[in-house]
């Protein structure tokens, strides 16, 4: 059946089974593939997007659920001029990815963290950052949403 | 040319240096067997290997340096890299190592890996393996690098693994490429300038003369330094001078994997492209032996049902409907004989094993026991089957038309893969292309030695008339792994009355010996560690820092119990068994001091200490911890310090450290595979849990001591302390030792 959806700002009409997870869609259909599969059953949070702002892990959503919503994906985050969202140059600045596969889905968590809190305190930081990170990035990115929400840099002390 | 006394090794291109089933010590040992077959009287030109690098890599106006180098005539500097940056930022290191030597301008430097073909097959690696090997590095010197590079061939070596990217490629050949194009253009400029060469300096890609304040662009020297032999053995700079390396400079690949514009094999699409998924034998060994295709057929959008001698695929239009299909069957498996295999009975005969005592390759064992005593203190260690769980699930896109094959995706030695698809396919190799991409994650699982995918998608393209992406679910990989051995030890000690380990003797069963991999660090009188083998079906993988991190916890947490049996603190106690003066006692010293050892700690929470060498590191780690309200623990903090020899980038080394520390206690608290009835038990990241960042520890204190002993490895050497650290800190805080790994007992056997 075709569903209409708001994908990053574009009106976008897809040909696709009503139970497709969302990820598929965007993946396969709609041809972003920052978005990533890691587990498909929301324990990883790789695929996560904003449906309607809210976070949200794409692998277990089925298309039929967001028809007629607003998707944003990490492709979304840049303004239109090609600046990095702030989020995204935090992660450069502290050099958060390692394989990088998980980061699309970390920044998107991040991004919808800070939507909400403002500046979260490290306790909200641990609550919402659940997505999985193999390499163990994990206190790069508490230093990268600390420095993105003007906090001071703590943690992590690096060798140089 | 000498004549060849081994005319077999003159064949670069015949069957890959490994076969299925070959083991990881097979494939090291392997590559010094094929060292000692031709050691002497062979001198090889290697000019086939040059041109085809050329051809391969170069445009109008690109000029090739050894291989491994282009320079462009606009000043671009490409670097072609052997290693797949699987995240550890090996990559940009290696740049690093080259462009310093080099004195490139770091801003027009860029750096892409290298063709999956024998022309780029690592020399560097095949004179580190050697070196390191035979333990004696002075060996390798007068072989001529031509004769490297041939051996490397000859293995399809172009592996990444064993922390070998920076000490053995950068040090052994991206350093030495670097510094011999930087003569060969310093020679061009001079002719031209009319100067001696003594007066010209280089610098961000230019020669310069002072005196005159000429200066010629490397760009406009290129074409004719390219014609010019490079020195084989360039004089290198002296560390002082460094402006490059020793810098934390940021890493290459970053600014699209944080817009979602990064490629990885998932990513990948052509048109026309169908994606399969894929179920194999539940029980490892056994057959597929009876498949009804009908349901997955009625499922919509799938295409095609394959089956294979193991498996059974999908063919369908996306992912989705391929995993429904596949889903809808009801294959049926034999169990290949090995329903019998469960953790339980695996345990079960490693204790029958050790309690025989006829360990493989035995010396010293009648000193060992002698010296024990009646009465030695004795502990049994266990830990269970480990998960990569790299976050990117296997997928690698495979085509095949008109006899050729070209397979996209990501895996740890892209040459190595090329060459399973051309043993699989039957295609000769000139008709097989892999194209390395980006990769997820890895940590030892894209290895040669268990690439199962790849037999699996060029078994299906050669069958398909289009495009196929092979994708593995999440359940497929948990349960098909190539897992660190499950594993036990029975570890012995005896104190002498001056305070002092008088005996020591460790007995540890698993799949294969793990001595090329763990180095025993103290100085004891007597001390012995004996193998004991024995097979399940399981696949015995290499899991990041390999045999390291059980043989360190073993290590590290009977210390620990000996340290405590002698009223000793733990880290005065290892001290008395560390040579004064050594590294291993600076490491020691260090962490003690930067991590406040002896002084004292708030209630209710206490300090371990664990010191490993791995891959020619030497890491300790102090970690702090305390025990949640659901009786988990919580670290605190971490104290690091790290002798690797020296540093190339201490960003980019600190944030492996952190990594590598966040997996090691990962694996401790909660991680474990196990088997029942031959079968893998856990499906998934719910049941395999992984470490979050609630957990990770929210400080981390890193120092490295550039010591200036040969490079070590970075990348694994973090996690084999991080385990024993933390159950030592346990045991100073409950009095509870801890012998069995996983810590959280949900996740327990």
């Amino acid at each position: 059946m075709a569903i209409d959806l708001n994908v990053n700002g574009k009106a976008v009409s897809v040909e696709a089974e009503p139970d497709t997870p969302l990820l598929w869609v965007l993946r396969e259909d709609v041809g972003l593939t920052g978005t990533k599969f890691g587990c498909g059953v929301a324990a990883c949070g790789a695929c996560s997007v904003h449906v309607d702002g809210q976070i949200t892990r794409s692998c277990s959503i089925a298309i039929a659920d967001v028809a007629g919503k607003n998707v944003t994906t990490i492709e979304g985050l840049k303004s239109a001029d090609g600046t990095l969202h702030k989020v995204q140059q935090a992660w450069i600045d502290a050099q958060v990815p390692q394989c990088g596969y998980c980061q699309s889905g970390q920044i998107m968590a991040a991004v919808a963290l800070i939507q909400q809190t403002g500046r979260p305190t490290d306790a909200q930081i641990d609550e919402a950052m659940t997505n999985i990170c193999r390499c163990g990035t994990y206190p790069r990115i508490r230093k990268a949403i600390r420095a993105a929400t003007g906090q001071a840099a703590a943690a992590v002390k690096g060798a140089a | 040319m000498a004549d060849n006394p081994n005319p077999a090794m003159e064949d670069t291109t015949a069957a890959p240096a490994k076969k299925k089933g070959v083991k990881r010590r097979a494939f090291l040992i392997g590559g010094v067997a094929v060292v000692g077959a031709g050691l002497f009287g062979i001198k090889l030109a290697d000019s086939n290997a040059a041109k085809k690098a050329v051809e391969l890599t170069t445009g109008k106006g690109e000029y090739n340096f050894a291989t491994w180098l282009k320079i462009a005539e606009d000043d671009q500097i490409t670097i072609y890299s052997p290693h797949t940056d699987i995240g550890q930022g090996s990559n940009t290191g290696l740049a690093q190592m080259l462009a310093e030597e080099l004195d490139a301008a770091w801003d027009k430097v860029k750096l892409v890996s290298a063709p999956a073909e024998p022309a780029f097959a690592n020399t560097g690696l095949g004179r580190g393996f050697l070196a390191e090997m035979t333990g004696q590095p002075g060996i390798i010197e007068g072989i001529p690098q031509s004769f490297l590079s041939f051996i490397a061939r000859s293995m399809n070596l172009q592996i990444t693994g064993g922390s070998t990217a920076l000490r053995f490629t950068g040090q052994k050949t991206f350093q030495m490429v670097g510094a011999a194009t930087r003569a060969a253009l310093v020679e061009v400029a001079a002719k031209r300038l009319g100067v001696p060469a003594t007066e010209l300096a280089t610098a961000d890609s230019k020669v310069i003369h002072a005196k005159s304040g000429k200066s010629l662009r490397y760009g406009e020297l290129a074409a004719e330094a390219a014609t010019l032999s490079l020195d084989s053995n360039p004089k290198l700079k002296n560390p002082k001078d460094y402006k490059i390396m020793r810098q934390s400079m940021p890493r290459l690949d970053l600014p699209a994997k944080v817009d979602g514009s990064a490629q990885y094999g998932m990513d990948f699409k052509v048109p026309d492209m169908r994606v399969a998924t894929i179920m194999a034998a539940p029980v490892r060994g056994g057959k597929l032996t009876s498949l009804d295709p009908a349901p997955a057929m009625a499922v919509k959008g799938v295409e095609k049902v394959v089956k294979l001698d193991n498996a059974v695929a999908v063919i369908a239009k996306g992912y989705w409907p391929a995993l429904n299909g596949l889903r809808s069957l009801s294959p049926q498996f034999s169990d290949g004989g090995n329903a019998g295999f469960s953790t339980a009975s695996i345990f079960k005969a490693y204790d029958d094993l050790i309690a025989k005592g006829e360990p493989d390759g035995e010396a010293g064992e009648g000193e060992v026991q002698a010296a024990l005593g009646a009465n030695p203190i004795q502990a049994k260690y266990q830990v269970p089957f480990l998960h990569h769980a790299m976050m990117e699930p296997f997928a690698l896109t495979a085509h095949h038309k008109d006899g050729k094959l070209d397979i996209w995706g990501g895996m740890q030695d892209p040459l190595a893969t090329k060459m399973l698809a051309v043993e699989v396919s039957g295609l000769d190799a000139d008709n097989v292309t892999f194209h390395p991409m980006l990769i997820g994650g890895s940590f030892g699982r894209r290895l040669p030695m268990y690439m199962e995918i790849v037999e699996q998608v060029t078994q299906l393209a050669m069958q398909l008339p289009y495009p196929v992406k092979l994708i593995w679910s999440r359940e497929e990989e948990v349960q098909q792994g190539a897992y660190r051995p499950q594993s036990a030890a029975i570890l012995k000690g005896a104190i002498g009355k001056d305070g002092k380990i008088a005996a020591y003797l460790n007995d540890y069963a698993q799949t294969e010996s793990a001595e090329s991999e763990t180095t025993f660090i103290y100085d004891l009188p007597v001390v012995a560690r004996r193998h004991y083998e024995y097979a399940s079906n399981q696949q015995s993988g290499a899991w990041r820092s390999v045999n390291s991190t059980q043989q360190g916890f073993y290590n590290e947490s009977f210390m620990d119990e000996l340290a405590h049996a002698a009223k000793a603190d733990p880290v005065e106690f290892r001290r008395r068994h560390l040579k004064p003066g050594s590294r291993h006692l600076n490491v020691l010293d260090e962490v003690a001091k930067r991590s406040g050892w002896g002084t004292p700690t708030p209630e209710g929470v206490a300090r371990g200490v664990a010191i490993v060498e791995s891959f020619k590191t030497i890491v300790a780690h102090v970690i702090e911890a305390s025990i949640k309200e659901d009786g988990s623990p919580k670290v605190l903090k971490v104290t690091t310090v790290v002798d690797a020899g020296s540093i190339v980038n201490p960003d980019g080394a600190a944030a492996q450290i952190e990594g590598g520390t966040i997996m090691g206690l990962s694996s401790a608290i909660g991680e474990a595979i196990t088997l029942d009835k031959g079968a893998v038990q856990q499906s998934n990241l719910t049941d395999y849990p992984i470490l979050k960042l609630a957990d990770a520890p929210p400080v981390h204190d890193i120092h490295f001591i550039e010591s200036g002993a040969p490079m070590g490895g970075i990348g694994e050497p973090g996690v084999p302390p991080a385990a024993p650290a933390l159950a030592n800190a346990l045991f100073a805080l409950t009095g509870k030792r801890i012998r069995s790994l996983p810590l959280l007992t949900q996740a327990k056997v």
